[in-house]
C-alpha cells in the first residue's frame, strides 16, 4: 500500500553488521523497494537489498571503442585523405606510427565514459533528495548506517513498516518527508 | 623447541583506537577548523613568492623570446625539456599509488593516495608550462600541436613523437584529474555535512553532486573506480614511454636506444616516490598525522624507491655497456665523453645521488627514521634532475663533427623559470591541503577495525 505523503521510512544503525542483518530481514519480509546508506562502500549490502547493475562496464567498452576509432580515424583522415605529405618515404597510412595516439584516445574516452557513466547512472548531480530531510542523516557521511524502505513498495505501510524496522535493533526509526 | 610456528603480522595501517567518527573528524577538521599550523603559512608564503619569480621569468620570456635562455646550436634542447621530463616523472608515483597499488590490493596506499594524486596533478601542471612556453611564442604553438581545422588548412604531423607526447600528457592530466575527483566525491559530501558555514555547505555541496552514500551508488562507484584504475595503469606506463620516444626515435647517440622506455618509466616512479616521501614526511609531522601515515607507510615507500632505484642503476649500466658493445664510434664516444668530458662532475654526482645514496635504504633503521629518509629522498630528487640534464646535454653538445661542438649552461632566466615552477608546485600543494582533505576519509573508514561485516547471517 503506497503512501503519497511519505518518501519512506529510515532506520539508523551504528554498525555495518546490524545494517546487513536488517537488510536481509527486510528482504525476507517481502520488501523490495529498499535502499541503504553507508559511509564507505560495503559490497555485501548491495547484494542483500538485491541490487545488481553491470551496465557500466559495457558503457566503458563502448567509450574505448569510440576513442580507438576516433584516434585512428583522425590520423588516417589527416595523413591519407586531407593533408598527405611524404615523410621519409613512409606510406600515407603509416599505421605503426598511429598507434600511440590511438592508444591514448582509447584510454581517454574510456575514462570519460567510466566517470560520466557512473554519475549519470547514479542520477547525479541531485542536490535535493528526501533523505536529507532527516536531521540525523548527516551522519551517513560519518559513522552511521541507514536502511530506507521506500513508500513505493507494495508492502509499505507507515505504521507496520516502522514497527517492523524497530524490531531490527535500529537505534532510531524516522519518517522521511518527500 | 617452540611449539607455535612463528607468524609474521605486519603492523596495522592505522594506529589502534580509531573509530569511524574519529577518523572523519580528525581529517575533516584540518580543512574545516580554519586553523593551520605555522608551517602552512611559512610554506605558502615562500611558495607564492617563488611563483612570482616564475611570473617574472615568463613575462620577460614573452617580451624577448628564447634568446634569454642558454639554448643554442648544437644544444637546442635545454632546461625546458629537462624540467618537463623531471616534472612528468614525479607525477608518475601518484598514479602508481592510486591505480597500480589499488589493483594489487595494497591496503597501505589508502592514507597516501589522495595527496599523491594531487601531487601528480600539480607536477603535470608544472611540466605543462614548459612545452607551452618552449618556443617563447605560445600563441603560435597551437596549430602544430592540436588537430583543429585552421585557416591555413595544415595539420599536425602524427608521425612525430612530439605530437604523441601532446596526446599522452593531456590524456594523462585529464585521467588523473578524473581519478582524483571521483575519489573526492564522497569526501566532499562529508565536508558538506560537517561544514558549519552556509557558504561552505553550498560550495562543497555543489562539488559533491548530491552524494548521499546510497549502496546502489557505491556499487557503481566501486566499478567505476576499479575501471579507472585499470585504465590508468597502462596509461601511466605509456606516458613516460612516449616521453622517452621523444629521445629514442631520434638518431642522436645516447638517445637512440631500446632501453629508454622501461628505463624512463622506472626513473619516473623512482623520482616520484622520492617526491611523495619529500611531501609526506613534513606533512605528517606538521599536521600530527602519524596515526594515519605510519612508519609502515614510509618503510614501504622507501622499499619501492630502492627497487626502482636499482632498476635505474641497471639502466645506467646498460647504457655504458651498449656504448662499448655496439662497437659504434659515436655511441662509444658519447658514453666516454659523458663520464670524462666537460660535464663529468654532473655524471658522477648523478651516480652518487641515484645509485649510491639509495643503498642506505637497505637498512631498516634508515627506512624507519623519517629524518634520514627525507634526506635520501631529497638527494634522489636532485639526482633525477641531473640525470635528465646529462641525457639531454651530453648527447647534444658533442655533435657528429667536432666543428659543430659547443657547450651549454642555463642562464639566470632558465634557473628562474625552473625554480619558479617549484614555487608554483609548493603553492598549489599548500592550497590543496587547506581546502580539501589530504587523506581519503572514506577509505580510511574501511581500515577501522569495526568496518568489517561480522558473521553475517541470512545467507
Amino acid at each position: 500500500m503506497a503512501d503519497p505523503a511519505l518518501h519512506g521510512v529510515l532506520a539508523e544503525f551504528d554498525n555495518p553488521t546490524s545494517l546487513l542483518n536488517a537488510a536481509h530481514k527486510a528482504r525476507e519480509a517481502g520488501y523490495r523497494d529498499l535502499d541503504a546508506f553507508t559511509p564507505y562502500p560495503i559490497e555485501e549490502i548491495s547484494d542483500a537489498i538485491g541490487f545488481h547493475d553491470r551496465r557500466l562496464s559495457k558503457i566503458v567498452l563502448g567509450g574505448g571503442l569510440a576513442g580507438m576509432l576516433a584516434g585512428y580515424g583522425l590520423q588516417y583522415w589527416v595523413h591519407a585523405v586531407t593533408y598527405p605529405i611524404n615523410v621519409a618515404g613512409k606510406p600515407p597510412n603509416s599505421w605503426p606510427q598511429f598507434v600511440p595516439v590511438t592508444f591514448e584516445l582509447t584510454i581517454l574516452f574510456s575514462a570519460l565514459a567510466a566517470v560520466i557513466g557512473m554519475i549519470v547512472l547514479n542520477g547525479l548531480p541531485m542536490p535535493y533528495h528526501p533523505v536529507f530531510n532527516v536531521p540525523r542523516f548527516s551522519n551517513a557521511s560519518r559513522d552511521r548506517f541507514f536502511l530506507l524502505v521506500e513508500a513505493t513498495d507494495p508492502k509499505f505501510d507507515r505504521k507496520q513498516t516502522m514497527d517492523f524496522l524497530k524490531t531490527l535493533q535500529a537505534r532510531e526509526v524516522s519518517e522521511v518527508e518527500p | 623447541m617452540d611449539p607455535k610456528p612463528a607468524t609474521y603480522e605486519p603492523p596495522p595501517l592505522i594506529a589502534p583506537g580509531h573509530s569511524f567518527a574519529s577518523v572523519t573528524d580528525k581529517i575533516a577538521a584540518i580543512v574545516l577548523s580554519g586553523r593551520q599550523p605555522m608551517g602552512w603559512f611559512i610554506g605558502v608564503t615562500i611558495g607564492f613568492a617563488i611563483t612570482m619569480v616564475l611570473m617574472g621569468a615568463l613575462t620577460y620570456l614573452l617580451i624577448k623570446g628564447t634568446g634569454i635562455w642558454g639554448i643554442n646550436i648544437p644544444v637546442g634542447w635545454g632546461f625546458a625539456i629537462i624540467n618537463f621530463v623531471w616534472w612528468i616523472g614525479i607525477g608518475h608515483a601518484g598514479t602508481l599509488i592510486s591505480a597500480i597499488l589499488l589493483l594489487l590490493k595494497q591496503g597501505w596506499r589508502t592514507s597516501i593516495n589522495r595527496f599523491a594524486e594531487a601531487m601528480t596533478l600539480f607536477a603535470v601542471m608544472c611540466a605543462g608550462v614548459f612545452p607551452l612556453i618552449h618556443t617563447g611564442r605560445p600563441w603560435l604553438a597551437a596549430y602544430w600541436l592540436f588537430p583543429y581545422p585552421s585557416s591555413m588548412s595544415i595539420w599536425p604531423q602524427f608521425r612525430s613523437p612530439l605530437i604523441w607526447d601532446v596526446f599522452a600528457v593531456s590524456t594523462y592530466f585529464t585521467v588523473s584529474l578524473l581519478f582524483w575527483y571521483v575519489g573526492l566525491i564522497p569526501d566532499l559530501a562529508t565536508l558538506r555535512d560537517r561544514a558549519k558555514r552556509r557558504s561552505l555547505q553550498i560550495i562543497y555541496g555543489v562539488f559533491a553532486l548530491g552524494w548521499r552514500g546510497s549502496v546502489k551508488h557505491w556499487d557503481r562507484y566501486e566499478q567505476a573506480y576499479l575501471l579507472l584504475a585499470g585504465l590508468a595503469t597502462p596509461l601511466v606506463l605509456s606516458v613516460h614511454t612516449v616521453v622517452s620516444f621523444d629521445f629514442a626515435i631520434g638518431i642522436v647517440p645516447g638517445w637512440h636506444t631500446t632501453i629508454f622506455p622501461p628505463y624512463f618509466v622506472a626513473g619516473a616512479i623512482y623520482d616520484g616516490f622520492a617526491m611523495v616521501l619529500t611531501l609526506a614526511i613534513p606533512l605528517r609531522w606538521m599536521y600530527g598525522l602519524q596515526d594515519f601515515i605510519t612508519l609502515r607507510h614510509l618503510e614501504n615507500m622507501a622499499k619501492v624507491t630502492l627497487v626502482t632505484g636499482l632498476i635505474v642503476g641497471y639502466g645506467y649500466l646498460m647504457e655504458a655497456f651498449f656504448g662499448w658493445y655496439s662497437a659504434n664510434t659515436y655511441e662509444g664516444f658519447m658514453i666516454w665523453n659523458r663520464m670524462t668530458g666537460p660535464y663529468w662532475p654532473m655524471y658522477w654526482v648523478l651516480v652518487f645521488c641515484n645509485i649510491i645514496t639509495p643503498q642506505w635504504l637497505w637498512f631498516r633503521r634508515v627506512r624507519t627514521t623519517p629524518g634520514l629518509l627525507f634526506c635520501v629522498a631529497m638527494v634522489v630528487n636532485i639526482g633525477m634532475w641531473l640525470e635528465r640534464f646529462v641525457i639531454v646535454v651530453t648527447s647534444l653538445h658533442r655533435d657528429f663533427l667536432p666543428s659543430a661542438w659547443g657547450m651549454y649552461h642555463g642562464t639566470i632566466w632558465d634557473w628562474a623559470t625552473f625554480i619558479g615552477t617549484l614555487g608554483l608546485f609548493v603553492t598549489l600543494f599548500f592550497l590543496f591541503i587547506r581546502v580539501l582533505p589530504m587523506i581519503s576519509i572514506f577509505e580510511m573508514r574501511t581500515l577501522v577495525p569495526e568496518a568489517k561485516v561480522q558473521g553475517a547471517e541470512g545467507h
